[in-house]
């Protein structure tokens, strides 16, 4: 059917709760097009032949074919090609850094906004789970197992993938619910929980099984996987350990890793009334760093009654590397923004509470080996931010317990897996590793495409034994 | 589910429970601890394992109601299970070539301090126990002390029973009476481990520490249990918890330790008017 083009130069806007609403709740941020929106985005993507999108896509989602179907339509149609390159696209849509990926080769960028491909992405995965009432199939049984370690994105897709080819699949989760980041880390405001809930519900249905409160390299090791009859271990146990800056003061009482701050609120849902965990009800706030967990820790901080929340970030807003929209939204409920700006000792007073964060300012010097400038210290620049609270939001150390656990398991001298290029495959035959353990933090859908890629290659390797 | 196969109050604020879990039970050692949460809305609380059954396919916890989750812990009889049960976590004590060692308990520490007494004393290491409690009616595992030790004192700070005083006024006896200690093992209340170092720094004794702060995951993954071990930071849940008692910075981790005690005490306060509203 030939479809009338959509000219406008910009996206259609997302509908999203008004800030000064927002920063008082934890419901949703963005509330996600509606179906007339959605058909109408659809009709801006040309359709244009060679696909720059699909490239840019770290699991080569046929983005201008779903498309199509949108602008047909045909919701259920899009969701079977979504489905056939990505497991979680319900959770895809909202967190991933679209701007850096598919939307960046989009063409309709070159002269005026690209097409909405995340924001539609969202729209089919969320229509298809309040609309279609088919039940996933279980598929046949190959007669082969497979253990996966880690039930966040990564554990998750490589899950899917196996499973539908007919794995017998176990995945093995340490903490008492299954989702990894996307429950103890993502905030309810970024990715309802419900929806992680589903994904996983879906995977079970296909005969996945997820059993909880397994700390693989302590219950059992690697080697047990595979005597219990697995023939193959991926191990997509995350990034871990938070890093801390070794300045003074990081001991006090009102320091938070932000994983720590994160998993109260999240994970053991701090953010409702009456909730029994322990959190900070701060009033002033500094998060340190730039990256996505920033941007979270700071909204959460708002949300928990925070009066001021600082990102406090040593290069300045361009080389940011959380999402746009991200930083666009925490902007908009009144986060901010102190670049050019390191921290050199945390105050605290005489009972060991923080009461304030010295920092001293920053400027732009040559490009360093990320490219990006490096920050350089400008002399006798020190000044206090008054904060009860400070968040260390700087990133994460690969987790110790399986390397630590798993004999002839090659890791680098940061503690990451080795695995050999795209597959996934570690040093020891039949373990495969991806996600954050492998490349330190980095993104849901880059862990995702680790997990995909991985579940080929174990395909691969498991027909080639048999 | 976890079902509490055993629960035996020890004293008025400390019980028992033996736990079915045969795949941690497998794996257990002394010093290691789990993770559980009672109910599913539960807090996660990290508790030492201070007994297993290999073949029951047990594990053994015990634990002084001190706020709101040991507290909703306690509500849960035999029978009924534990919503869940992580572990075994952290590193196992360190017990090898170890020939001559004391091993101290306060309180509740001593839940924890029995089983690697019990260790050292199966692998033929001569083990002296100092248990200490505030009074007679808090005293536990008097007799499980007993069966493992070669030498047992009881200390209590009033006097009711064993003999009045700290467990380092029987521990600075012992040395002087010319006992020689490979190493002294100190379990309890972060004040007693902190003065029981002070001691065998004096006298030159290697002494370890198990460590046990406010913790979430313990599996490394939230940093909230770092502590200052020989100027350097380390997580309790992965490194730990047992550190060199020499090298800890005690009066830090008793600040961090308080982080959340109005929260605690409000959470108790809370549910025992709760209790009280209630039909019962």
């Amino acid at each position: 059917m030939a479809i009338k083009r959509n000219m406008d130069p910009k996206k259609c806007p997302m509908p999203v709760q008004d800030p000064d609403v927002r920063k008082n709740n934890f419901d949703e941020v963005a509330l996600g097009y509606t179906y007339e929106m959605a058909v109408n985005e659809a009709k801006r993507c040309m359709n244009c032949k060679n696909k720059p999108c699909t490239t840019a896509c770290p699991v080569s989602i046929n983005i201008p074919a779903f498309i199509e179907r949108v602008a047909n339509e045909d919701m259920e149609g899009a969701y079977e090609i979504i489905s056939q390159s990505s497991s979680l696209p319900a959770v895809c849509g909202r967190v991933c850094p679209q701007e850096r990926q598919c939307e960046s080769k989009c063409i309709r960028g070159v002269k005026g906004e690209s097409v909405g491909i995340g924001r539609l992405e969202r729209f089919v995965a969320d229509y298809h789970r309040e609309h279609s009432t088919e039940k996933p199939k279980m598929p046949a049984y190959n007669g082969h197992k497979v253990a996966i370690v880690g039930s966040g994105p990564s554990g998750l897709t490589a899950a899917g993938d196996l499973a539908k080819l007919g794995y017998k699949v176990t995945v093995y989760e340490a903490l008492h619910l299954a989702g990894g980041v996307l429950v103890y880390g993502i905030p309810e405001f970024r990715l309802p929980k419900m929806i992680v809930q589903k994904e996983i519900d879906d995977l079970k249905a296909i005969g996945v099984d997820i059993e909880t409160n397994m700390v693989i390299g302590k219950i059992l090791t690697i080697d047990e996987l595979f005597e219990m009859g697995n023939e193959a271990v991926y191990i997509g146990s995350g990034a871990g350990l938070p890093r801390f800056m070794n300045i003074p003061g990081e001991s006090l009482k009102g320091v938070y890793s932000a994983n720590e701050y994160l998993t109260r609120i999240n994970l053991m849902k701090a953010y409702k009334e009456g909730s029994k965990t322990p959190i900070m009800h701060s009033k002033h706030v500094a998060v340190v760093g730039g990256g996505n967990v920033a941007m979270d820790a700071a909204r959460c901080a708002k949300r928990m009654g925070a009066e001021d929340v600082y990102i406090v970030y040593r290069r300045s807003m361009n080389e940011l590397p959380a999402r746009k929209e991200e930083v666009e939204h925490a902007m908009e409920e009144g986060i901010v923004f102190r670049t050019l700006t390191n921290p050199v000792e945390i105050l605290g007073d005489d009972t060991g509470m923080v009461n304030g964060i010295k920092c001293i300012e920053m400027e732009l010097g040559e490009p360093d080996v990320s490219g990006r400038c490096r920050p350089v210290e400008k002399p006798d620049s020190e000044f206090v931010i008054d904060v009860d609270t400070v968040i260390m939001a700087i990133g994460t150390s690969p987790n110790p317990l399986i390397r630590s656990t798993t004999p002839g398991l090659e890791t680098n001298q940061r503690g990451c897996i080795v695995t050999d290029g795209d597959s996934g495959m570690t040093s020891r035959e039949g373990v495969y590793a991806g996600g954050d353990a492998v490349t330190g933090a980095a993104t849901v859908i880059l862990a995702m495409g680790a997990g995909k890629a991985a579940a080929k290659a174990i395909d691969e390797y498991i027909k080639s034994k048999n | 589910m976890y079902r509490i196969v055993r629960k035996v109050t020890l004293n008025p604020t400390v019980s028992l429970m033996e736990i079915e879990a045969p795949l941690i039970a497998k794996k257990a050692e002394p010093g290691q601890f789990i993770i559980l949460r009672a109910k599913e809305d539960s807090e996660r609380i990290p508790l030492t394992i201070a007994d297993f059954d290999r073949e029951k396919g047990t594990v053994t916890i015990i634990y002084q109601i001190v706020g709101g989750s040991t507290m909703e812990l306690d509500t849960l009889s035999e029978g009924e299970s534990l919503h869940d049960f992580a572990g075994p976590l952290g590193k196992p004590s360190e017990t090898k070539g170890l020939k001559k060692v004391a091993v101290i308990g306060g309180g509740v520490g001593c839940a924890i301090a029995y089983p690697i007494a019990k260790k050292l004393s199966s692998l033929g290491c001569e083990v002296h126990s100092i248990v200490g409690f505030r009074n007679k009616d808090l005293v536990i595992l008097e007799d499980k002390f007993k069966d493992v030790s070669s030498k047992l004192c009881i200390m209590t700070d009033d006097g009711s029973y064993g003999t009045k005083g700290l467990v380092t006024n029987a521990l600075e006896e012992l040395i002087k009476e010319g006992n020689e200690y490979d190493e002294v093992i100190a379990i309890g209340p972060l004040i007693m481990m902190k003065f029981v170092c002070l001691l065998t720094k004096k006298y030159g004794i290697k002494t370890v520490v198990s460590m046990n702060p406010i913790m979430i995951d313990g599996t490394g993954m939230c940093g909230g249990c770092r502590l200052t071990v020989g100027g350097q930071t380390k997580f309790a849940c992965v490194d730990g918890p047992d550190f060199d008692g020499h090298l800890v910075d005690f009066d830090e981790a008793m600040h961090r330790g308080t982080m959340y005690k109005d929260f605690e005490a409000h959470v108790r306060d809370e549910s025992c008017n709760l209790m009280k509203k209630g039909d019962r």
